[in-house]
């Protein structure tokens, strides 16, 4: 059962992601992200990161990709202009090295895991309190150094957008 | 409980609860027809059955039957998806809602609750986040000034208004310690002094008040409802769609206001705990059906126009009737249990949406840069402020 729903949302993120790639219109790869995000958020919730699935959720599928499609939206992007006009002798080389290409990478991503069984289902303590905890003690330091660097980017941001007096 | 039984039992509480869910949101549509009418002294649907009854009924026979147009200008896949995502997001977040507590019928032992996530919290508000997109994509599909202008309006406000709502939502979280609905509930049982409810409404009233407004702009509600303002958009994001497809967008606005009362009654209402200690409490359904049943009595027997005769008394019937289930049900423990926590649940939604319904028949809509300064320089800070006085206190207190 848990393989089963992580090959369909695997699939899904994959399938997404292609999608994304592909898509001339704007608002169409924004919404693939959007699918990318989601499913990923599944396969974090069946590790046991519950609170990083609904994190993953609530900031980048919730927050982040709205203001994205927003702001695609607000510029009233249209569907990108495709130029691609190549002969059939490049078009078959180039699946031939792509495939290439993926073969090899999936050689190498092989041969670096290491020889052990992998993570199993569940295995993480991913709830809040975990997270919290493990935020506050042993990733203090880093927390800290990324709020500065966000107060940064926010202030930064009000000088951009400060009117002129 | 075996797996077979675990099946059955949920599929069954997933028919009821799809089942009333349904029905109650095309009732709050005759309920707010008929209360803004009488704010504003009209009757409101009065042809369809008695006193409109049956109107939501017809509306829906109506909708369905009416030709879904599809505009040739518009954009076909997000067109019909956006109606689809909305109403499925906002339907979904009541499987995390819990009505009442453990209950055994029988052999079988369960909750009122579909589902019970240990991250229940987090889960509607996420659902609530992405919920947008059915209205953004919804105007930005239909390929019209007026739609765009309500979709991009929309998601502007959606993210505005979530923040203080997400620090509202914080601030009882860390009372109570806990991110589940189940726990939340249990949290708040108890009296202070013996009769004041230990719900988190007396803390953290800041906070309640906070969410229920950034409620109204989550849900799109008078006097956040610039989306759809008819006086300047036509009707907003949804100016282009018909049919079903509109229905679709109408049902998921009352589902959401449905979920935004849930969640109020839940994290600061003390969920299905009576307001009162638990033998006192048990009589006030009895003497509220009671009274309503009198009342409509009374003025069945001295009619003011001539269908009161017949109306009128049946109501009461039915009032007298309800009133001696909940009078019969005091000496069978578990009804009991059941009753007492569906009545003081659904009172509280009810008495919130009513709050819901009086706001729009009373308050005029904000100007939009009006929208934006309050939600920024108003309720931002002001949850802020009331997230870390809880927590000082919080941290203070434990240990």
């Amino acid at each position: 059962m848990t393989a089963l729903i992580f090959i369909v949302f695997a699939g899904i993120a994959v399938f997404c992601a292609i999608n994304l790639v592909v898509q001339t219109h704007p608002i169409a790869s924004a919404l693939s992200l959007i699918g990318v995000m989601g499913s990923l958020a599944i396969l974090y919730l069946q590790l046991g990161g519950e609170f990083i699935a609904a994190a993953q959720v609530i900031v980048y599928a919730g927050a982040i990709m709205v203001l994205f499609v927003f702001v695609i939206m607000l510029l009233n992007a249209g569907a990108e202009a495709v130029s691609f006009q190549a002969s059939r002798f490049v078009r078959y080389l180039g699946a031939l090295l792509l495939a290439a290409f993926l073969g090899l990478i999936s050689l190498i991503i092989q041969a670096a895991l290491p020889k052990t069984e992998g993570v199993l289902f569940g295995t993480f303590q991913g709830t809040a309190l975990d997270v919290g905890r493990k935020l506050f003690t042993t990733y203090l330091l880093p927390f800290e150094v990324t709020s500065v660097l966000i107060l940064i980017a926010i202030v930064g941001a009000i000088v951009l957008a400060r009117k002129e007096v | 409980m075996n797996l077979f039984n675990f099946y059955i039992v949920s599929l069954v509480k997933v028919a009821v609860v799809a089942f009333v869910l349904l029905t109650t949101l095309a009732y709050l549509q005759w309920i707010e027809r008929k209360v803004i009418a009488h704010v504003q002294l009209r009757v409101g649907p009065y042809r369809v059955g008695p006193h409109g009854l049956l109107q939501p009924l017809a509306d829906v026979v109506k909708l369905i039957t009416k030709e879904g147009l599809i505009p040739s200008h518009v954009n076909k896949l997000f067109y019909l998806m956006a109606p689809f995502v909305a109403v499925t997001l906002a339907l979904i977040s009541i499987s995390v809602i819990p009505f009442g507590p453990e209950i055994k019928i029988g052999p079988v032992d369960t909750w009122m609750q579909l589902t019970d996530l240990r991250i229940g919290i987090l889960f509607v508000i996420a659902v609530s986040s992405i919920g947008v997109y059915g209205v953004a994509l919804g105007g930005w599909a239909s390929n019209n000034k007026y739609s765009l202008l309500g979709g991009l309006r929309s998601s502007a406000q959606m993210i505005s208004y979530e923040l203080p709502l997400a620090l509202a939502v914080a601030a009882p979280l860390l009372l109570a310690n806990t991110l589940s609905f189940r726990e939340m509930v249990s949290y708040q049982s108890g009296y202070w002094l013996g009769f004041i409810p230990r719900w988190n409404l007396f803390p953290e009233i800041l906070g309640f008040i906070v969410f229920m407004i950034a409620g109204f702009a989550e849900t799109n509600r008078v006097p956040f409802d610039l989306p759809e303002a008819e006086n300047e958009l036509v009707a907003g994001f949804h100016t282009e769609y018909s049919s079903m497809n509109f229905a679709a967008f109408f049902m998921a606005e009352y589902a959401n206001m449905v979920t935004v009362t849930a969640v109020a009654t839940l994290l600061f209402l003390g969920g299905w705990q009576p307001p009162f200690p638990e033998p006192y409490s048990n009589f006030v359904p009895i003497l509220v059906f009671a009274i309503g049943g009198l009342i409509a009595l009374y003025h069945g027997l001295n009619p003011a126009r001539r269908m009161d005769k017949f109306t009128l008394p049946a109501t009461a019937l039915v009032f007298l009737g309800i009133a001696a289930i909940f009078g019969l049900s005091l000496f069978v423990p578990m009804a009991k249990t059941i009753l007492m926590a569906l009545f003081w649940f659904c009172g509280k939604i009810l008495i919130l949406l009513f709050v819901f319904i009086w706001v729009r028949a009373t308050l005029p809509r904000f100007r939009y840069d009006q929208l934006m300064r309050f939600a920024w320089i108003f309720l931002f800070p002001i949850s802020m402020l009331n997230l870390l006085a809880t927590s000082l206190i919080v941290a203070l207190t434990t240990k």
